[in-house]
């Protein structure tokens, strides 16, 4: 056997400088000789860790032995008939606590980097305009006709899965494109607009049909799809309602919702304002609140939109963060401030009603809490203000309650999540179906795909048993 | 779309949405985007056709979006048409009511009127405009109310003087009112509210904040009622105007005024090189 490869090829990426001040990618990508190099050192394990570890059960060693053999359109046709969205997993998935954590070689520190791979793949394919591949042939029909509300990535990946074993599939989509989160909320330098774009087509290229600008729970109920012959309802409208401080101060000009902030900056492209009809406003000096993705993301859109200084306001210390560590390392690069153990007390706006500065208390680290992360406490007295014009809170997002409440029988608990069966995605309600962040509250995209694939195949054996 | 122009800068267009229309009722919103670069802007249902599949709204020229939907013409499309947004008017038998529209909310304010008399309600509307060529739907809204005032702020037409005036009349002659609908600018529905407060007289105001998705996603709609704050595009857009937090609304409605500027400068800099 060959001696093991533990040289992982690192990802190239853009200078911290430059990139502070451009909303281009980040991340690269591989030349064609670094995946080659990084595919060559997969062992192609028989037990297939890597596989298991996967949301979505993509084939890794297949897709990287295709790779690794010259044969891209092989390791695309192998790939997109697990993964629908190839090109967006390859960039935003955790593969680190997911594939690349149960990888043989991660016991020596080095793990094949599937989700690279993945992502030069999709790239390849995009790139070659679908590559030799032939589409693949569509299934007999089954007449029998599903509707899936929301198009982000459980939304797409159920409708991908349906479409292809054969069943009429029309998506309903709220806003004016499809990808939800997707193309609302992850900014354009980690996941380009046109690769969720382009995955959406193919989605749409399986024969399913997107209905835009549909606000189910209004347009129509979940009731009213039922009775015009929709046989199944996938519900995947994620967590879209923002979390809020709830301290005094909060509703100043200035204060933003991460939603608001990067719906703005992302959805309605603000960031090329004013050839862009859509303003944000443009902070000099803006406070981040929250120590997630989307609160890293909310920070590094803020310095590219020019803010001489971004802070990080989080109530806990780095260990507790919930972002990953490859993108608060990101943010570190680029200037990012971390005030760690630091909680927004009041918004101090002036006579104008716009926010000037934030009230501050110091933390400490208290007993573990339910989360099982050291609980953050106010230390008494230690109250200071950082001068600020903008703030953006990145507290999360609970489900919104739009479809709960205009759909009779359905079961929510804590925090307006839907009751489904996590291994089925069934609800309580008859003919209805659930996963994604509408089920687990603000989640992964890859978890949202996997809760996608497992509701689509329970609903084809619904529809066809 | 089939467009006309009511009065100079208000203009009606006529907006084939066949889906919207089956299910739009008084009050509830649409949320617009007309291209690509466009920004998403709610306006306020003004009528529907359902048998014909259409949504009437009625925009007045203020910024660019507006400006740039007021050079499309009949036969035109938009990108994007949203709706029906929002919780609508609560129409019940409460008595008699009292619709006041401000300025080229008369248009928004007819199918309320209409849904409250055909609900059984006596209706006494109140419309008010800056002057005589700003009125329009004076015969549409008369037509489903059983009293109607006109009132101008110079007196070309009508009484002269506010919309407030005749409603603080109405409610000092002893004419019972059992609720009050102000639809209009800010500062008139505030004022109106500040009206009617005094005479206990539940005040609805329909809330016209700064909106992006217009689904609840994005909080920049917040608007205080009672001390809680509400988001106007799914608590709301109605509210009682006896609760609003008033100077809160009007501040964060001027968030954007440099930009604003900004954007409409850009935007006739446009129009005045294009050939």
């Amino acid at each position: 056997m060959a001696k093991l490869d533990l040289n992982r090829v690192p990802m190239p990426r853009q200078d911290p400088k430059a990139r502070g001040k451009n909303f281009n990618e980040v991340a690269l990508g591989y030349s064609p000789e670094q995946a080659l190099a990084e595919a060559n050192r997969c062992i192609q394990c028989k037990k297939r860790n890597c596989v298991e570890g996967c949301p979505v059960e993509v084939d890794i060693p297949d897709f990287i032995k295709a790779l690794r053999e010259g044969d891209m359109p092989e390791a695309v046709r192998i790939l997109k008939s697990k993964n629908a969205l190839p090109g967006v997993c390859g960039r935003v998935c955790p593969q680190e606590t997911q594939c690349e954590s149960v990888c043989s070689l991660n016991k020596m520190g080095a793990p094949i980097a599937i989700g690279r791979l993945e992502r030069y793949v999709a790239d390849w394919e995009r790139r070659n305009k679908g590559g030799e591949n032939p589409k693949p042939t569509p299934p007999p029909p089954t007449g029998k006709k599903v509707a899936v509300v929301g198009s982000g990535p459980a939304g797409l990946t159920a409708a991908a899965d349906l479409a292809r074993a054969g069943h009429s599939v029309t998506i309903f989509e709220a806003l004016h494109v499809a990808g939800g989160v997707l193309m609302y909320g992850i900014p354009e330098f980690r996941l380009p607009k046109e690769i969720v774009r382009s995955e959406a087509d193919f989605v749409t290229s399986l024969g399913v049909e997107l209905k835009l600008d549909q606000v189910v729970g209004r347009i129509a109920t979940i009731d009213e799809l039922l009775a015009d012959g929709y046989q199944a309802v996938f519900l995947g409208t994620g967590a879209g309602l923002p979390m809020f401080l709830n301290i005094p101060g909060e509703n100043l000009n200035g204060v933003y919702s991460a939603n608001e902030f990067l719906t703005r900056v992302n959805l309605m492209k603000a960031y090329l304002f004013p050839e862009y009809d859509t303003p944000v406003k443009l902070g000099r000096r803006v406070a981040v609140i929250g120590g997630g993705n989307v609160a890293m993301d909310s920070a590094r859109c803020a310095l590219r939109l020019g803010a001489e200084k971004v802070y990080i306001l989080y109530r806990r210390s780095e260990a507790e963060m919930p972002a990953r560590h490859e993108e608060v390392e990101n943010a570190q690069e680029e200037g990012i401030d971390f005030r760690l153990l630091t909680n927004p007390k009041r918004f101090i706006g002036n006579e104008q009603n716009c926010l000037v500065s934030i009230e501050c208390y110091q933390m400490e680290l208290g007993e573990p809490d339910d989360s099982g992360r050291r609980r953050p406490i106010v230390k008494e007295g230690s109250e200071f203000t950082i001068d600020v014009d903008v703030a953006v809170v990145a507290l999360g997002t609970t489900p919104n309650p739009l479809i709960a409440g205009t759909t009779k029988g359905l079961e929510t608990k804590g925090r307006g999540t839907v009751v489904a069966d996590e291994e089925t995605g069934r609800t309580v309600k008859d003919k209805v179906w659930a996963g994604g962040d509408i089920v687990t509250g603000a989640a992964t995209v890859i978890s949202a795909m996997g809760a996608g694939k497992r509701a689509a195949a329970d609903i084809d054996r619904y529809l066809t048993g | 779309m089939l467009k006309q122009e009511l009065v100079p800068n208000v203009h009606l267009f006529k907006i084939d949405a066949p889906s919207v229309a089956r299910k739009a009722q008084p009050g509830q919103f649409v949320v617009i985007r007309i291209d690509e670069r466009g920004e998403r802007i709610p306006l306020t249902v003004a009528d529907w056709d359902r048998e014909e599949g259409s949504i009437t709204i009625v925009v007045m020229e203020v910024g660019t979006t507006t400006h740039r939907l007021a050079q499309l013409g009949t036969g035109d499309s938009i990108a994007d048409f949203v709706g029906p947004l929002g919780l609508p008017t609560h129409i019940d038998k409460f008595g008699t009511v009292c619709c006041v529209a401000g300025g080229f909310a008369m248009a928004v304010i007819m199918p309320i009127a209409r849904a409250m008399k055909e609900k059984g309600n006596g209706v006494i509307s109140i419309m008010g405009a800056r002057n005589k060529d700003l009125i329009f739907w004076e015969d549409e809204l008369r037509r489903v109310s059983d009293g109607l005032i006109v009132t101008t702020d110079d007196g070309s037409y009508g009484r002269k003087g506010l919309v407030t005036e005749p409603l603080k009349e109405l409610l000092e002659s002893g004419t019972r009112i059992d609720r009050v609908i102000a639809i209009g600018p800010t500062v008139m529905m505030k004022y109106s509210s500040f009206t009617t407060q005094p005479f206990g007289v539940k005040t609805i105001v329909s809330l016209n904040p700064i909106m992006v998705d217009g689904t609840g996603m994005c909080g920049c709609c917040r608007v205080e009622v009672g001390g809680e704050t509400k988001f106007a595009c799914v608590d709301g857009p109605d509210f009682d105007g006896h609760q609003v937090d008033w100077d809160l609304l009007s501040a964060r409605q001027r968030i954007y005024l440099d930009e604003e500027k900004q954007s409409f400068e850009q935007w006739q800099r446009e129009q005045a090189a294009a050939p």
